[in-house]
């Protein structure tokens, strides 16, 4: 069934994987390999179904349709190969915090049966890995969201596993919390042989991964480097301010043909040498324009093409409708 | 229980490169080492919490003497003799090890709250391990509230005896198992803690007042009688307290009336099948239990 061609087997291969929850078709048939020692991104809104592809992969979730292996097990199958395989670190914290982050690293070890004479050096090596050994012996309760984070990347670490699964590393985390976790991650990268698959929704991070495959509503819809994403889209991103939008984006069509839209309370299109364009937007609009700013295209002008929404709206969009199904319930409910 | 790391300082990991450990495929071994890992984490938690072990402390003293003392007054003509305190012992001895058994299999509830249940299940082990260990776990924390109470016999005019105590450890071990499993098996289906103690106050104080612990369990009105012979805790509590009477001098009187022993359709249960009721029963809800977990998620 998976794929052994050629020898060199992929790290995760992923055939035509579905899941649904009732009505609710959260992966739609998705398709792709990682390779041995890739940093492969899911990127995409929240709901878009990353986690639940995610948990699929880590044989939490048991697929509705389609087959997937990693580190060439099948997650249905061979589930317990696959767990010996995989480290994870999920979205919600997973920490005992009443033990101490050595505790919390030990029962991991025994429960991975990790041979007794190597725990203590291996557990001395990961702690090192996220700066966290001098903090061993102190309970988790009094540790920072940033530690904890580190504490969790050197748990899924422990037991060498050969895919490690990050789902939104850095969720919750203040800019600079993040910045470090990402070169602790990139550091991991280069001392040990490891294939990292993580989710995220923040586009600035998405751009450390190898490949990136953009998810929405179930299904992928780009899956590239991301410089080649990038390059496909040829454009830079304008956003205008103005007093009347919907005037703008007509001038717009009108005169340069341009389809724009409104996207974060701006108008916004997208136009390749856009610092050459602005002087003339200004000269031949004839609509007043307020503020201007231009920006070269990023993993955000890549989903935003491939989606015509970007993840901010997108996610709004998704609590909204949430928060309608929410009134329909309830009002349903009284009747 | 610490569990400091021992590292010599002279083999820092930067010389040696990177350590690679590995995961073997799961075996019998493996399994017993998940079972002791759950089962210490339990008591690791239970060492750590100060306020959980005063409890234990005062919580039976607080049964044993207000209570004891108190219903003393009225009661001293239906005892025959017989100190309250003496015979309610082996009641309050069982109840307070319940408490201290649904308390820790809350703790179930409380690692799913809290994400840490989660750790568990993708663990490559069995989910029978964690069930077993989590069993054995509550199960020794709510001896050391045996012992505890064990200790406390003098007071109520229970002597030490070799015999007697072996007796009631072994009893108090067995009901701890039994009421961790039963905990186990409630505490897998629930998802928030609040609801936990709800079930907890509806399942526990009947349990307890039900079984025995403070009443002599003949000559109660028919629908009592079938209340009690179906509470776990009654095959638990009638054993202990004919391990208690054997050892003190009381009078015949009020050995008939206090220690009339269970029945079953007249027959009298002996105090080795009471205990393998017990056994029985935790055996049984710790299959439930293991079913449970093995179906969820």
């Amino acid at each position: 069934m998976p794929p052994s061609s050629n020898g060199s087997q992929p790290a995760i291969a992923v055939h035509n994987l579905v899941k649904n929850f009732g009505d609710v078709h959260a992966v739609r048939g998705v398709e792709f390999n990682v390779a041995p020692g890739e940093v492969f991104g899911f990127l995409g809104p929240n709901g878009a179904g990353k986690t639940t592809t995610i948990n699929m992969l880590c044989t939490l979730v048991k697929p509705s349709a389609g087959w997937a292996t990693v580190a060439g097990h099948d997650v249905v199958k061979e589930r317990d190969d696959v767990r010996r395989n995989i480290g994870l670190v999920f979205q919600d914290p997973t920490l005992d915090t009443y033990m101490t982050g050595a505790q919390n690293l030990e029962l991991h070890a025994e429960l991975y049966g990790i041979k007794s004479n190597l725990v203590a050096p291996r557990m001395r090596q990961v702690l090192e890995m996220v700066g966290l050994w001098d903090r061993r012996n102190s309970p988790v309760g009094t540790y920072s969201g940033g530690m904890r984070r580190r504490l969790e990347i050197a748990r899924g670490m422990l037991h060498s596993p050969r895919v490690l699964f990050l789902d939104e590393p850095t969720i919750g985390l203040d800019p600079q919390t993040r910045r470090s976790i990402w070169s602790y991650i990139r550091e991991l990268k280069e001392r040990e042989e490891i294939t990292i698959f993580m989710t995220t929704h923040y586009m600035d991070e998405a751009e450390w991964c190898e490949r990136i495959a953009i998810m929405d509503q179930g299904e992928i819809v780009a899956l590239d480097a991301p410089d080649r994403l990038k390059a496909q889209i040829g454009k830079d991103r304008v956003m205008i301010h103005t007093d009347d939008d919907q005037a703008a984006i007509d001038a717009l069509k009108q005169r340069f043909d341009i389809d724009a839209r409104i996207a974060e309370g701006a108008v916004t299109f997208g136009v390749p040498g856009g610092e050459q364009f602005v002087p003339r937007l200004f000269a031949e609009l004839g609509v007043p324009i307020k503020g201007v700013s231009v920006s070269r295209p990023s993993l955000d002008d890549v989903f935003m093409s491939y989606t015509g929404t970007t993840i901010r709206d997108a996610e709004e969009d998704a609590a909204k409708n949430r928060n309608r199904m929410m009134m329909q319930m309830m009002h349903g409910g009284r009747r | 229980m610490s569990t400091t790391v021992r590292v010599p300082e002279a083999t820092t990991t930067e010389t040696q490169g990177v350590i690679q450990v590995h995961v073997p495929p799961h075996s019998i071994a493996s399994e017993l080492r998940a079972i002791r890992i759950v089962w210490r984490r339990d008591l690791i938690r239970f060492l750590n919490d100060r306020i959980r072990i005063a409890a234990s402390l005062v919580q039976p003293l607080l049964f044993l003497f207000v209570m004891g003392s108190g219903l003393q007054r009225l009661s001293s003509s239906g005892t025959h003799g017989v100190n309250l305190k003496t015979f309610i012992y082996p009641g309050i001895l069982c109840i307070s090890v319940m408490f201290t058994a649904m308390f820790s299999a809350a703790s179930i509830v409380w690692d799913r709250e809290f994400g840490f249940l989660r750790e568990m299940m993708v663990a490559p082990v069995r989910r029978s391990s964690i069930v077993i260990g989590k069993c054995l776990g509550g199960a020794t924390v709510a001896c050391t509230q045996g012992i505890i109470m064990i200790l406390l016999a003098p007071l109520v005019h229970v002597p030490y005896n070799f015999v007697l105590i072996i007796g009631i450890f072994g009893l108090q071990l067995l009901l701890a198992f039994t009421i961790t499993a039963f905990g186990v098996m409630i505490a897998v289906r629930i998802k928030q803690m609040q609801a936990f103690f709800g079930v907890m106050q509806m399942v526990v104080m009947p349990m307890f007042f039900i079984s025995g612990a403070l009443f002599p369990a003949s000559g109660l009105p028919g629908w009592l009688t079938v209340l009690n012979r179906i509470d776990p805790l009654t095959y638990a509590v009638d054993p202990m307290r004919r391990l208690v009477f054997n050892h003190i001098t009381i009078s015949p009187i009020a050995r008939r009336v206090l220690d009339p022993g269970v029945s079953w359709w007249g027959w009298h249960v002996p105090a080795l099948l009471e205990a393998g009721v017990v056994v029985a029963l935790g055996l049984l809800m710790l299959t439930i239990a293991i079913w449970e977990f093995s179906v969820s998620e």
